[in-house]
């Protein structure tokens, strides 16, 4: 790969695109070399997801549930949180080296930070998908509604993006604190952001602050649209596009937030 | 003798404010003990508070009311596992071997850490007991009933950090004690720590029925929404007993193990 002598912004360049891959390419490696690392991230989320789906699974006999079974209502929450974990723990491997110097020795290449940032945030979006097979086989062993073909790409498309916005809040984070000390509050954020929505009941049955919040949480959205498949069968654009766009939105705002913690990290 | 009683106390007593100090100062130590449970006590009160509407389910003023015993007792198990995940890194930098070369009683080393545990617990439970009293929940038996909750939630803390030792002394690993947190998730969902244990779904509700975690959550709860009765108080401190004696037992095998094999 030739040394370029000024960044350039864009991933049109080939050379960007080689950039890109070696990074998800060494992201993947982790997974191999390192099963055990991926264990919390899918343990995590399928023990919620079974635990929450017994213990609150009478709460569909309330009037105003959208389903009769807590385990399709719950199910996306689980993929989200399974992305948020594995986006977090983007975050935590960013911040590990920075401890040990490989993260300078990649500021100090040639390539444009918003393709090294490109790099390591989308292998989290492949990632994502790990937990994401694992739940969705649990879940429709113990008896899951099928969403359709459609509901499924829909939950997909989204357990990705949220993937790559909560490595995207990962690397801020790791970029500020530079420590892995700083891991509970890459992981609280995800935690926070995904269950102060309708997680657990219909905005109807949220009661107090919790009720306001959800309204205006954009994760709400994201979480309607990859619930419809698994409540309602089917999946429409209406549902859809409100979620996608909170969606992107996040992941503006969480890579600005990222490459402006690069500056500030190269400048330091 | 009781030079020597005393020597050890001081042991115990110089471990355990160590202990609490290494929690205060590591968000990686603390944030599982206050941050997550008292973020998932208010997001799952006003998330599925509407819970008490359903038939069966026990007379309260909130569903506060309800949970606060599930987040004191989540609380209590993560300061055990946090307390065992500190003991193991003692043992991996060479701390513990220090310890052991020193010449003081090799069960004032583990009690140090178990009472800085309990130290956690009932801080905890002042924690979770403000923030209740705060959001209006009533504790039914008054001072008393707040204090017998402190109690029980230390002594639980205590119980657990046994079993985050025994952890700690067998492995010697960090990592390896720290992969026992999803697990306190699955014994806290299998007890009626956030619903009671017959509006759960089954199986997992009749495993929650004869949990000993169930015990110790009721003990901790009846203070707080009726009168606490005998057989619960009682069945409360059998259960936590029972799982010290477990505790206590596995540590002193592994430590025995330890200095025998050195590691």
């Amino acid at each position: 790969m030739e040394a370029r002598s000024l960044p350039v912004s864009g991933f049109s360049s080939r050379e960007d695109r080689e950039v890109i891959g070696a990074l998800i390419r060494r992201s993947a490696n982790e997974i191999l070399r390192v099963p055990g690392a991926a264990i919390p991230g899918v343990l995590a989320p399928t023990i919620f997801f079974l635990g929450l789906s017994a213990v609150f699974g009478n709460l569909t006999q309330l009037p105003g549930f959208t389903t009769d079974t807590y385990q399709n209502f719950i199910i996306p929450v689980s993929l989200m949180q399974g992305a948020g974990f594995t986006g977090a723990a983007t975050g935590v491997n960013m911040a590990r080296d920075i401890e040990q110097g490989w993260f300078d020795r990649l500021l100090a290449s040639p390539a444009p930070r918003p393709v090294l940032l490109a790099g390591l945030v989308l292998s989290a979006s492949l990632r994502a998908l790990v937990p994401a097979i694992v739940l969705l086989s649990v879940g429709f062993a113990i008896g899951v509604d099928w969403p359709g073909l459609d509901g499924l790409i829909v939950a997909l498309l989204l357990v990705m993006g949220m993937g790559t916005s909560a490595a995207l809040w990962g690397a801020s984070i790791a970029l500020k604190f530079k420590s892995q000390s700083a891991a509970p509050l890459m992981q609280a954020g995800m935690f926070t952001l995904i269950l102060t929505t309708t997680a657990y009941a219909p905005l109807e049955l949220l009661k107090g602050w919790l009720h306001t919040v959800a309204e205006y949480n954009p994760m709400t959205q994201v979480i309607e649209a990859a619930r419809q498949g698994f409540v309602t069968g089917g999946v429409t654009w209406g549902e859809t596009w409100p979620g996608l766009l909170c969606l992107a939105g996040l992941i503006a705002l969480f890579a600005w937030w990222a490459l402006r913690g690069m500056t500030r990290f190269a400048d330091s | 003798m009781i030079q020597r009683l005393l020597l050890n106390l001081r042991v115990v007593g110089s471990l355990g404010a160590r202990s609490v100090k290494q929690t205060f100062r590591r968000p990686q130590l603390m944030a599982p003990i206050i941050v997550f449970p008292t973020l998932l006590l208010a997001i799952q009160t006003s998330g599925a508070g509407s819970a008490i509407g359903l038939e069966g389910f026990p007379q309260v003023n909130g569903f506060l009311d309800f949970m606060l015993a599930g987040a004191m007792v989540q609380s209590t198990l993560l300061a055990g596992n946090s307390g065992g995940i500190a003991l193991a890194v003692d043992i991996e930098m060479g701390f513990t071997d220090r310890l052991l070369a020193a010449p003081i009683s090799r069960f004032a080393m583990v009690l140090g850490r178990l009472a800085g545990t309990a130290v956690l617990g009932a801080a905890t439970a002042c924690w979770f007991l403000a923030i209740g009293l705060i959001f209006g929940v009533q504790i039914e038996e008054g001072v008393p009933g707040a204090l017998l909750m402190i109690l029980f939630v230390s002594l639980s803390a205590i119980a657990f950090g046994a079993i985050g030792a025994a952890v700690a002394l067998r492995t010697g690993t960090a990592s390896v004690v720290q992969g026992l947190f999803p697990l306190v998730f699955v014994i806290l969902f299998l007890s009626s720590a956030f619903f009671p244990a017959d509006l759960i779904l089954e199986p997992a509700g009749s495993v929650a029925e004869y949990n000993p975690l169930s015990f110790v959550v009721d003990g901790i709860r009846d203070p707080t929404i009726s009168v606490l009765t005998a057989e619960v108080f009682w069945k409360a401190v059998g259960a936590i007993v029972l799982i010290l004696g477990i505790g206590i037992g596995f540590s002193a095998l592994a430590l025995r193990h330890r200095l025998r094999t050195g590691g």
